[in-house]
């Protein structure tokens, strides 16, 4: 039920960003979903890719400094009040998300797809599953 | 490891039996200096000093300092007392603001260096048995030339890597089963890091080295434990010093009770002074060191400015050698960089540093003028993938580095963190500073 998340940290300068997604796109490795948070000196790049243990192989080898993380995928209907819903079950069962970014899937029945992550990820699950929030499976996310 | 002494005679004199001999020896020099090289024929006149004027050592402070600039303008051959034909060797070291340095040996002088470096290597550690893999670069400089001799001299096996191709270096190492290495600081943790991301073809316990004779560039304590950590296995690292100036290497070096580096004193005759004021300082102060080579001929050095921070403990070692020893250079007078009216010398950042695993050992310094303001920014390179789930843990190993360093320093700082590997690397002296105040 985990999605592998990548996070590389990457210096604020110009071009970093360019050289770092041809390097993915030279491996033929496909971003499924991405958020960049930064602060004026660095940056950390956040990555859902289709190929996850070749993506960490190309970084290992590159000796860039990088971790991966379980992060959860909730898919929701695409409308007014379907994120609310489960940001309101989470904060009932006193969970907290770190942080979360979202796409739109390109599929024919239109929804919404939040990456989080969150402390327990274990707990949430539950929490999840037990509100009826749809989950992703990793194929589902990767093969998006 | 093995405890001997090179030569027990001269390193565990008494110390009158020394300084008697290091007075017939200076009047010697003062008296050779005078014949054979007019450049301090002329120096020495002008002091109105003569051999025979000299009484006592602290008499050596009538004779005029000399210094890097004086050989420069020198160049090449200025400062020798002897003709080509007596000459068996020459070295020069870098020219990188005017001309090299250019330095000569008659077979005697070769004979000295060799025997200084046998003292210093054996009192690491070294013997017969030991088989030593020379990573400097053979070149110009002394460095490499100077311990290959000396280790030779005792019997040891020397393999002349020379510097640079790091996998082959460590292919030799697994290989012959080489147990020392002579390379800079910097380099010695560079090899353990590249044996590291070797490891799974070549496990490190197919090294084994056991002692690491590093030099040619500073090398704090907090630095020395982690190259000792990475290489592991009961790696053993000892400093040694010298300038090409002064022969090369082996001028001291430090005994396995590490308390300061032996100076192979019945050669060098060292002060310290204050490097402003060109005064001696009293015994034990710290100060730039000066050093009169006495039994140098081929271009012999009468109080030598070497730039290099340093103070000296005349107390006998543990070792048994009675020699005096020099603390671990402190700084360059001429390195030292001036941030805000603050003395700053790259080491007291080196030392901050290490003990912070989240980061690689490289560091760099860069210094900027902003409006009439200085600002020092240190880069270092952040290479703990597990920090970065949340953005505070990266904050907090910042504002970590940056009190470290504040608190060493006494001034404001800019800590910035790189992404690994963009700090360049350096098989010889590591250029730590970017100073672009007058750009």
């Amino acid at each position: 039920m985990f999605i592998k998340q990548i996070s590389i940290f990457i210096e604020n300068k110009a071009g970093r960003l360019a050289e770092i997604t041809a390097m993915l796109a030279a491996e033929g490795i496909d971003i499924r979903a991405l958020s960049i948070s930064d602060t004026t000196d660095f940056g950390i790049l956040r990555l859902i890719v289709n190929d996850p243990p070749k993506a960490e192989k190309l970084l290992r080898d590159k000796g860039l400094t990088f971790s991966i993380t379980n992060v959860i995928a909730v898919g929701l209907p695409d409308r007014p009040g379907g994120l609310a819903e489960v940001m309101q079950a989470l904060a009932g069962s006193g969970i907290s998300v770190e942080y979360m970014y979202a796409f739109l899937t390109p599929q024919q029945r239109r929804r919404a797809c939040i990456i989080m992550r969150v402390e327990d990820t274990e707990k949430t699950l539950q929490v999840l599953q037990q509100a009826r929030v749809e989950t992703l499976r990793e194929e589902e996310v990767y093969s998006l | 490891m093995s405890n001997k002494i090179w030569n027990p005679e001269r390193e565990c004199m008494r110390r009158a039996d020394l300084e008697a001999l290091q007075l017939a020896e200076l009047k010697d020099l003062v008296d050779y200096c005078d014949r054979n090289v007019p450049f301090y024929h002329k120096r020495l006149q002008e002091a109105g000093v003569t051999a025979d004027k000299i009484k006592c050592l602290s008499d050596i402070q009538y004779i005029p300092y000399t210094t890097k600039q004086d050989l420069r303008d020198n160049y090449p051959f200025g400062l020798f007392s002897v003709p080509k034909k007596d000459l068996v060797r020459i070295h020069a070291s870098s020219g990188t603001t005017g001309n090299p340095t250019v330095v000569g040996y008659t077979r005697e002088d070769l004979d000295n260096w060799s025997e200084q470096v046998a003292r210093i290597v054996t009192a690491a550690g070294a013997t017969d048995e030991t088989v030593v893999q020379i990573c400097f670069g053979y070149g110009m400089f002394t460095g490499a030339l100077g311990l290959h001799y000396g280790l030779e001299r005792i019997g040891a096996t020397v393999v002349p890597t020379s510097s640079g191709n790091t996998e082959k270096q460590l292919k030799f190492m697994r290989d012959f089963e080489t147990d020392a290495v002579v390379a800079t600081p910097s380099y010695c943790l560079y090899l353990a890091e590249a044996a590291h991301e070797l490891a799974d073809k070549f496990p490190m316990e197919q090294y084994k080295l056991s002692l690491g004779l590093l030099g040619s560039e500073g090398c704090t304590p907090e630095m020395r434990t982690q190259i000792e950590e990475r290489w592991g296995n009961g790696f053993f690292v000892t400093d040694n010093y010298g300038m090409s100036e002064l022969n090369g290497p082996g001028m001291s070096g430090e005994c396995r009770c590490r308390n300061g580096m032996h100076i192979c004193e019945d050669h060098f005759l060292c002060e310290i002074i204050d490097a402003a004021s060109g005064q001696v300082l009293d015994k034990g102060a710290t100060g730039e060191l000066v050093v009169t080579n006495l039994t140098k001929r081929a271009i012999p050095m009468l109080r030598y400015r070497t730039k290099d921070i340093t103070n000296i403990n005349y107390e006998p070692c543990a070792c048994g050698r009675t020699t005096a020893r020099m603390h671990k250079i402190i700084g360059r007078s001429d390195d030292m960089l001036k941030i805000r009216g603050v003395n700053v010398f790259p080491s007291q950042v080196e030392s901050a540093l290490i003990g912070i695993d989240q980061i690689s050992p490289h560091y760099q310094l860069v210094v900027r003028r902003e409006g009439f303001a200085d600002t020092l920014e240190v880069r270092v390179e952040m290479i703990d993938g597990s920090l970065l789930e949340k953005y505070g843990e990266l904050e907090a190993l910042q504002r970590r580095i940056h009190h470290a360093i504040k608190t060493i320093l006494g001034i404001e700082i800019k800590v910035s963190l790189v992404e690994p590997k963009t700090i360049e690397r350096f098989t010889g002296k590591a250029k730590r500073v970017i100073d672009l105040r007058n750009q």
